[in-house]
């Protein structure tokens, strides 16, 4: 369809506009994490990059700051990469032969369990807070990486994508395996898992990301300053918010949080779009 | 649905299942249970005995001020979020889906924010407006306004309200623009050459046809102001100032956590589980609706 | 090699009873086509050969061993799929080489069988691609190599060729063929087409309703059709029927009279069955008359279609016999082609 030339750069204007707001918070935050924090709480502050980036990102990283009891933010990103890590793969590890159980199978129960796995949906961390602190406290779980990832790696929506997907696998492929020799264990090593390369890489970025920035759960089962994982480590720096917070500190341990997420999201938009469009809670 | 040719294992499909039951079973349907164990049960002052009382918990949390307050707050706080995280992503959408040239570099923008903890995020806005000290902070108070979220009330709602519709701008932008595309180019002509111009085009023929959508996002962009955005709570005004900030998530937590008081939070728990499960129920009933996206 | 012996096989899902019992003998290098229309049990009856399907009731032996509790990947059979099955992830050479990797062949072995399976079905330079790389025909023959690799005891082909088109369809049903006649394996071959099945064939069964009405070599289930349903589902275009009331002498249809080759009890009402290719011009001493309602001019043939005595008659004319539509045209049938039916149970008299 042919349009007016004039209305060509409106939408490039607005959407120029979008993203100056949207990215305008993260860029002042890149800023401030090369200032001094007096260069920032005394002043208005300068918009432009200061000099001071390379010592703020060593601070953070080596010992973070006053409220963090001398643990450093690079200890913070470990735990969290590990935690971030433990949860996607441990998510899509037992989502996907969960998932396998039920469509390729016939046994008794199998609805049973269907259902049971999908009715998790219903009831997110938020409203079992307190009792399912009370079980990992009672499994000996707080300050360890079991006890912060374990309990999040249920997940129906893992789950039901895969199973969605399986359901699209012909019947004569698995009789073709059949004929071929192959039993169950086989075919979904040399079968089932080539194929789901794809979602298995969507599910991963978003639980990645779901992993990475997770906060109540963490809030929950660490006390422990070594076992904080980094958006933790960022409200227990930040304080009270005022003149009183390193904020160049507290910044420059935002960028590195904010960082890695946002990396898989601009590299791996593919699979990120696809995972989010199919999971979709 | 199922297949028509399985394997016939019989004691394999268990095993495959048994991780994922175990894990559902010891951390979620036992605290679930739980909850609902402990909503009618009262414990003495020592927290040694607990004894049934009913649904007597449920009747003091609803007709505790504070609670009906927090009820109100979390209306408020997830309509606004739901409405400003939609409004600016359907316009945004539109936009991105007329440009062909650099969509991708706007795409891949617009999305990053999906990708910030909504802590972080929190964090982020807070900084532009820490009294004193954030740049747009300097910029209210330049323009005459009295600018302070720490002690004024709407001020700190506006703010979580706005830290929480930022992240989740990504998330319907993307939606909006995946049905966007979706609709035949074809519908678009012939609407052209039935003589509607530029905007009847966009009111008459595409955003009825985007109307799931708008709707599915609705849902889920309520769900997600319900329980996604304790982070950003927790992080920029502690519920306050005077609670003005406390939805029901965040009280569930200070009551259970910081108030220890295992039945009312228990009572609370229950509560929100019953509004989680209505608006799954919602957002599954206009599921098929969205499919064809 | 093998033979594959069939002994009264049924199969029901819960009550239901769909293959009511199906007895056959395949000798060692037949190639028997098993031939019917959708929902006759045709293809439940090969994948209980191939071990995909409990066998209910009855036995199934191949090469002499009873193999109704055998896994199919233990009955040393191979088969090609409708839909050809391909693992869409893997190549044209490892999606040939997987049942033989699964089976622990040494991998020089493996890669010396595919390279002659491979030269056999000209798929030598297409083994490094992907099937969704491929041809329909292309594909089609990726499913074949697959299992002539295995070398097996039996073939089970499963209306290979019906997602192929007309053209390629013809083809490949030549190269089947040829290739079946070259290594001689046993073979079952499913499908709905008739002219594949008659084509095809050493001997064919022919289902209807979970029943095989009729095994024998193609020639003699034309000629000798011993059902109705037989005779109406080979040949094409499908035979005429006529409620017929047999006399002294003959048959009598309506108006027309046929002699008849058997003499039958005067007074008994029976089918009468003539193919519209044993009809023939014959204007001097004509058994019947039909008036051409439409005519359809194929070049070879020339397709009459009337009524008689109320049932629709066709005659299949050579193409140099000019008829138009309501020409009054004077047909003449053999004694011998004609097929006698019982008009209560549809069997051959």
């Amino acid at each position: 369809m042919r349009r007016a030339r004039t209305i060509d750069w409106v939408p490039h204007a607005v959407l120029l506009i979008g993203i100056a707001i949207i990215a305008f918070p993260v860029y002042v935050t890149v800023v401030a994490s090369t200032l001094t924090t007096p260069e920032i709480v005394y002043g208005p502050m300068s918009l432009l990059p200061g000099p001071h980036g390379p010592e703020n990102y060593v601070q953070a990283l080596s010992e973070g700051n006053a409220k963090t009891s001398g643990v450093g933010v690079g200890r913070m990103l470990l735990n969290t990469l590990v935690v971030a890590l433990a949860i996607a793969v441990g998510k899509i590890a037992i989502s996907i032969i969960s998932a396998y159980a039920v469509v390729f199978f016939n046994f008794p129960g199998r609805m049973a369990f269907f259902w049971l796995i999908f009715l998790t949906l219903m009831l997110p961390v938020e409203v079992r807070i307190v009792p399912t602190y009370a079980v990992v406290a009672g499994l000996g779980l707080v300050d360890t990486y079991a006890g912060l990832a374990v309990p999040l790696i249920a997940s129906a929506t893992a789950t039901l994508l895969f199973r969605q997907f399986f359901l699209t696998i012909p019947d004569e492929m698995v009789e073709a395996a059949k004929v071929d020799g192959a039993g169950p264990m086989r075919f979904f090593k040399d079968v089932v898992l080539p194929l789901s390369r794809t979602n298995i890489a969507a599910l991963f970025v978003i639980l990645f990301i779901y992993g990475w920035n997770q906060y109540l759960w963490p809030l929950l089962v660490t006390n422990d300053a070594e076992m904080t994982t980094i958006v933790i480590g960022i409200r227990r720096m930040l304080g009270n918010g005022d003149a009183q917070t390193e904020w160049s500190i507290v910044m420059a341990t935002t960028v590195l949080a904010l960082l890695p997420p946002v990396a898989i999201v601009i590299l791996m938009q593919r699979w990120f779009v696809k995972g989010l469009v199919e999971t979709e809670k | 649905m199922r297949r028509r040719v399985v394997f016939k294992q019989k004691l394999l499909p268990y095993l495959l299942l048994a991780p994922q039951v175990a894990i559902t079973l010891v951390f979620f349907y036992w605290p679930a249970a739980q909850a609902v164990w402990y909503s009618t049960r009262r414990e003495d002052p020592f927290g040694l005995r607990s004894q049934f009382v009913g649904l007597e918990n449920f009747i003091t949390v609803l007709e505790d001020p504070s609670y009906i307050n927090s009820l109100t707050t979390t209306a408020i706080f997830s309509l606004a979020v739901a409405v400003l995280a939609i409004v600016p992503a359907l316009l945004l959408a539109v936009m991105a889906d007329r440009v062909v040239r650099a969509a991708t570099v706007y795409k891949t923008i617009l999305l990053s924010p999906y990708a910030v903890a909504p802590a972080i995020a929190g964090v982020l806005w807070l900084f532009l407006f820490a009294p004193g000290i954030g740049v747009v902070a300097y910029v209210l108070q330049f323009l005459g306004i009295d600018w302070n979220f720490v002690l004024r009330g709407e001020q700190a709602m506006l703010l979580v309200i706005i830290a929480s519709a930022w992240k989740q701008i990504s998330y319907n932008f993307l939606f909006f623009l995946a049905g966007l595309q979706s609709i035949p180019k074809s519908l678009i002509e012939a609407a052209a050459i039935d003589g509607a111009g530029e905007g009847r085009r966009f009111w008459d023929v595409v955003f009825p046809l985007l109307s799931p959508t708008t709707f599915f996002l609705l849902v889920v962009n309520v769900v997600y102001a319900f329980f996604d955005t304790f982070g950003i709570i927790h992080a920029v005004t502690q519920g306050g100032p005077a609670k003005a900030t406390e939805i029901l998530v965040y009280k569930v937590w200070y009551d259970g956590v910081m108030a220890l008081d295992l039945g009312g939070s228990s009572a609370q728990s229950v509560i929100l589980m019953g509004i989680v499960i209505a608006l799954t129920a919602i957002q599954f009933r206009y599921v098929e609706r969205k499919v064809h996206y | 090699m093998a033979d594959v012996r069939l002994r009264n096989v049924r199969k029901s899902y819960g009550d239901t009873e769909v293959i009511h019992g199906v007895d056959c003998e395949i000798a060692d290098g037949e190639f028997v086509v098993v031939v019917g229309p959708s929902g006759c049990g045709k293809s439940t009856l090969l994948r209980m050969v191939a071990g995909l399907e409990e066998i209910t009731k009855g036995e199934i032996a191949i090469g002499g061993r009873v193999v109704n509790d055998i896994e199919p990947k233990d009955r040393d059979i191979a088969m090609v799929f409708q839909n050809y099955a391909l693992y869409p992830h893997m190549s044209v050479f490892d999606n040939m080489a997987y049942g033989l990797k699964i089976r622990g062949v040494p991998r020089s072995e493996i890669e010396a069988r595919v390279e002659k399976a491979a030269n056999i079905l000209q798929l030598k330079p297409l083994l490094e691609r992907k099937p969704r790389q491929l041809s329909g025909g292309q594909r089609q023959r990726v499913a074949m190599g697959r299992a002539i690799v295995r070398d097996p005891q039996v073939f089970l082909f499963d209306e290979p060729l019906s997602n192929l088109d007309a053209k390629l369809r013809v083809q490949m049903r030549v190269e089947i063929k040829r290739l079946q006649q070259d290594l001689g394996t046993t073979s079952i071959y499913v499908t709905h087409d008739q002219v594949e099945a008659m084509t095809l064939a050493d001997r064919l069964v022919v289902m209807n309703a979970g029943v095989a009405e009729q095994v024998g070599p193609p020639i003699e289930v034309y000629e000798r059709p011993e059902t109705v349903f037989v005779a109406g589902f080979i040949g094409s275009p499908a035979m005429n029927f006529l409620p017929a009331i047999a006399t002294e002498n003959g048959l009598s249809v309506g108006e027309a009279r046929f002699r008849a080759a058997q003499r039958l009890e005067p007074g008994r009402n029976v089918t009468v069955g003539v193919r519209p290719e044993h009809l023939e011009l014959d204007p001097a001493s004509p058994t019947l008359r039909v008036r051409a309602e439409l005519v359809e001019a194929l070049g070879a043939d020339t397709i009459v279609h009337g009524t008689l005595a109320g049932a629709p008659l066709l005659a299949r004319l050579p193409g140099t016999q000019r008829v138009v539509a309501g020409d009054e045209v004077p047909l003449r049938c053999a004694p011998e082609h004609l097929h006698v039916f019982d008009g209560a149970t549809g069997k051959r008299i």
